[in-house]
Order: C-alpha cells, then structure tokens, then sequence
C-alpha cells in the first residue's frame, strides 16, 4: 500500500527540501521504493539538492497538463535505484497546478512506488495545500524558534482542514521534525527545548536534527545527506526518522558528532 | 483568589448588531403598495428614522425593477440601509448595500419604544417577532486542539475548548469562554454586549483577551498570573484577574 508523505512547515528555510531528500533516500537504502516529488514550482530546489539538476527533462508541470507520460518525467537517481525524483517547474509558477492534474500524476505514482514525499513550497498558498492535499501523512519540519513554531501549528491547522483525508473525516498523520537543533543553546535559553516545542505544537516526534556542517556540504555535493555522510549526526537522526516511518519503534535521541574537547569549544565560539 | 488585577488604559472596541426591521414585498408589487399606503395612512410616522432593510429574496428583480422599487419606497420616506437576498448584479453603486446572515433577535422589551409612538398594533408583519429567550443558551464544544490561524466565532453562546488555544488563534464568544489547556492566542468574550462573560483557562499565556469590547494584552497582564488557571471577568469595566490554584 503505497503512502503519500508531505513535508511541510509553513515557514521557508527551515529544511523541508533537506529533509525530504534525507527521508526519501533513507527510506529507499533501506529497500522501499521511493519517488520525491518537488512542488515548489517555480522555486525548484531538490533537482539540485538530489544532484539531478542536469537530468531534468520533463517536470511535474508537464506531466500534470500531460505533455509528457510520468515514466518520461521520473528521474531514477545514480547511487541508489530504488530512489527516483520529479522535478519541479522553475520557468512556471503554481497555478499551471490543477487539483485535477495533480490527482491524477499522484495516483498514478501511488501504483509505482512504496513512498510518495512531496517536498512543500513555503507559505500556505496554491503550491502548499495542492502538496499536502492527497497525503495519508505529513512530516511537519520545525526549527526551534518561535516563528517557525506558530507557522508548524497553522500547517498543522491547514492539514487538519484542507485535505482529502480531513475532508473525509478520516485520521491524518502528523509528525514533527525538529531541525537545525543545538541542545547547547537550548540549554542556554537561546533556543526553544524541545519539550516547549512538543508542548505548543502536541504531535508525536518523528525526530531531531542536529544543526550540522554535514547538511550544507551535502547540499552542496548535491546528495541527501543520508547518502553523503551516513555517519554524520543530521544523517543518523534522519536514518532513524526513516525508521520511525515505516514503523519500527527506535527510542528518540539526538545524535552528536564525535568531537574533542577542543573541537566543542572552538565550535561554539565560531557559531 | 488572592491575586486580583486592575486594568488600566482600556479603549472600548466592539462589534455590535443593531436591530433593523426587516421589509419584505410581496408580489404584485402594486397590490403591496396598495396595503403599503394603507398603513401609512393610519400611522404616517411610523418608518420615519428607522433603519429598514429590504428582504427581496422572494421578488427575484432585476436591477431597474429594485432601483424602482427604493424610489418608491423613498417617496414614502422609508430609508432602505441595506438589501437582503438580491442578485450582486442587481446592486451597485448609489444603491444600498447588500446584507446577508441576519438572524431572527430576541427583543429584549421594545414595549418603551413602542408604546411612545403609540403605534404597536400596526407593527407590519414584516418584523421580526420578538422570540422568547430560550431557557438554555446554546453552547458550543470545540474537542481539539484550536491552531494557530484558525478563528472560532460563535456569538450564540458559550465556548469551551479541550486543547490548547495556540499563539495566532482567535476565540469570539457572545457568550463566556472555557479553555482546558493552555491559552496563548486570543479570546474575545461576551463580544454581543454581555458584560457578565467570563474568560476560564487552565494555563494563562495568552495574546489577549477581552470582555464586553474591554481588553487587555499580554504585555498589560501581572506576570504572577502568567502560566497558571485564571479567571477574567468584568467589574465596573475593569477586567479583573484571579489564579484558581
């Protein structure tokens, strides 16, 4: 039975795009078959965050006004076969979305592959609610600020309203994802702790990501960092988020890089 | 109830409903203005500064026909405030504006008023009955969790939520607000005119809350009370503030 993930947030740059290719190929090492969809068109980001960004033909768009068959538009990614993308759009923008057009492209995914991740656009508009429309469940990235929080808990209102699982009355799924986290400054009253966060937003938590230089040299490579740096803090954390996922129940940490002493102080003085 | 806060710098915002009667023509519109007159005749005065909106959801006219219709409504000194049931095309500039989700009020006592103008037993048919007050007032229960963005307005009555209330939500009760579980957005009670509402929650961090159109924000109330249940209520226009722990 195939499931539609949405990764959503609300606020932008909180690491939805990070966390939707970090997800989709720890799901996809682990033998799923996994197809991530970016749906913010206009603003494409995962084609390069995935490394697919000179393999991109045919995009969502097309596919969805049917200018080109989905098997013509997937992007099978080169380190991993069960990991495939559909790109985004970067020349249009979100009303070349239908509902209907969308309807269609993710039933005809759900008959194609084991996990659908749709990587949300910002905001609450068109792009957001079409993104989250169709999901059986939905992976809420968060960081731990106050901003970020209030715009989780108005996604969270939106997906508990705007889509077809809510309209029929039936359970939607919600997962919190808590990004970029610093246990040191939140120690320090510098950042919300994550029991605040859980508090205000009350979701179970699929996870916490620590904030890592692995993530953005990862980007930068062009490979989720599960792939790149599977040892790395963000990538265990996102390994076990996967695992949460499909169901097997692993006791929630928050993974640190092994450092010196030296390494922690010197660290912290330069952020 | 040991701590009890006084307010300070309140300014009065509020909705408010006033009472209009309700015209509604019937067709043949010259067999009403036959009946019209009639009434006129026997109490000239009585339209004369009363707020009158027009109920043509029956009529279906189309724009000259209800520009028609106000003339001679206006040439009997009748002032139309507002159309209730036209087409959007129908209205328009120069031409009053469209209402919509009136409800049938309680008339609290037009005896006063009524009896001044000696004009009771021509009331037309057209105004609302006054209704009793029913014997219970309706109340609503929200079960979840209210999020951020999200408003729950219900000026019939009481609201009581089992959940948070979170930063960016919003409350409107005509009647009082219950909240089981921690308050951070804002809740506006008694917001019909109801100065006895009273504001209930388990664990007050809220962004404001008002009764009866007087407010407070969160900057203006006793850090103490902050993280607690509390009680608000209003006395002598003062929002008053009391811990229930």
């Amino acid at each position: 039975m195939a499931k539609v993930l949405v990764v959503t947030s609300g606020k932008g740059g909180v690491g939805k795009t990070t966390s939707t290719a970090a997800l989709g190929a720890a799901l996809a090492l682990s033998g799923q078959t996994v197809c991530v969809v970016d749906f913010d068109v206009g603003l494409r980001n995962l084609d390069l965050v995935m490394g697919a960004e000179r393999r991109v033909v045919f995009d969502l768009i097309n596919v969805v006004q049917g200018d080109a068959k989905l098997s013509q538009a997937l992007i099978r990614d080169k380190r991993c076969e069960h990991l495939s993308l559909l790109a985004a759009s970067q020349t249009r923008d979100k009303d070349a979305l239908s509902t209907e057009g969308v309807a269609r492209v993710i039933e005809e995914l759900r008959e194609r592959f084991d996990w659908i991740i749709c990587d949300s656009p910002a905001g609450i508009e068109r792009g957001a609610t079409l993104a989250m429309r169709h999901a059986d469940m939905a992976v809420v990235v968060t960081n731990p600020e106050v901003s970020s929080v209030r715009d989780s808990d108005r996604i969270i209102g939106l997906l508990d309203s705007k889509t077809i699982r809510a309209e029929r009355g039936e359970r939607m799924d919600k997962f919190l994802l808590l990004t970029r986290y610093d246990p040191s400054r939140a120690e320090k009253g510098e950042m919300l702790k994550v029991d605040d966060v859980l508090e205000i937003l009350s979701i179970p938590l699929l996870g916490i990501v620590p904030e890592s230089q692995a993530v953005l040299s990862a980007s930068n490579l062009g490979s989720p960092v599960t792939i790149a740096n599977p040892d790395s803090a963000p990538a265990r954390a996102y390994l076990d988020a996967a695992l949460r996922l499909m169901g097997i129940d692993v006791p929630i940490t928050v993974p640190t890089d092994k450092r010196s002493l030296f390494g922690a102080l010197f660290g912290r003085r330069v952020a | 109830m040991a701590t009890v806060t006084k307010t300070r710098n309140s300014i009065r915002f509020r909705g408010r409903s006033f009472l209009a009667l309700v015209l509604a023509p019937e067709l043949p519109l010259q067999d009403w203005f036959v009946e019209f007159d009639d009434l006129l005749r026997r109490s000239p005065s009585f339209f004369i500064g009363r707020a009158v909106v027009l109920d043509v959801t029956s009529l279906n006219l189309d724009k000259a026909a209800l520009a028609d219709l106000i003339a001679k409504l206006f040439d009997r000194k009748v002032r139309v405030m507002g159309v209730e049931g036209a087409k959007a095309s129908s209205l328009g500039l120069g031409m009053p504006p469209a209402m919509s989700g009136g409800r049938v009020v309680d008339v609290p006592d037009p005896v006063d008023e009524e009896a001044s103008t000696s004009e009771e037993d021509e009331k037309p048919k057209s105004a609302p009955p006054p209704q009793l007050v029913p014997a219970t007032s309706p109340s609503l229960v929200v079960d979840h969790a209210v999020r951020s963005g999200q408003s729950i307005v219900f000026p019939e009555g009481d609201v009581t939520v089992i959940g948070s209330v979170a930063s960016g939500a919003e409350i409107v009760a005509g009647g009082s607000v219950h909240v089981y579980g921690p308050l951070r957005g804002r809740v506006l009670a008694g917001t019909t005119g109801n100065p006895s509402a009273r504001i209930f929650c388990h664990k007050l961090e809220a962004e404001l809350l008002s009764i009866d159109g007087l407010y407070q924000t969160a900057d203006e109330m006793q850090p103490g009370l902050l993280g607690r249940p509390v009680q608000v209520w209003l006395k002598d226009d003062t929002l008053m503030f009391a811990a229930l722990d």
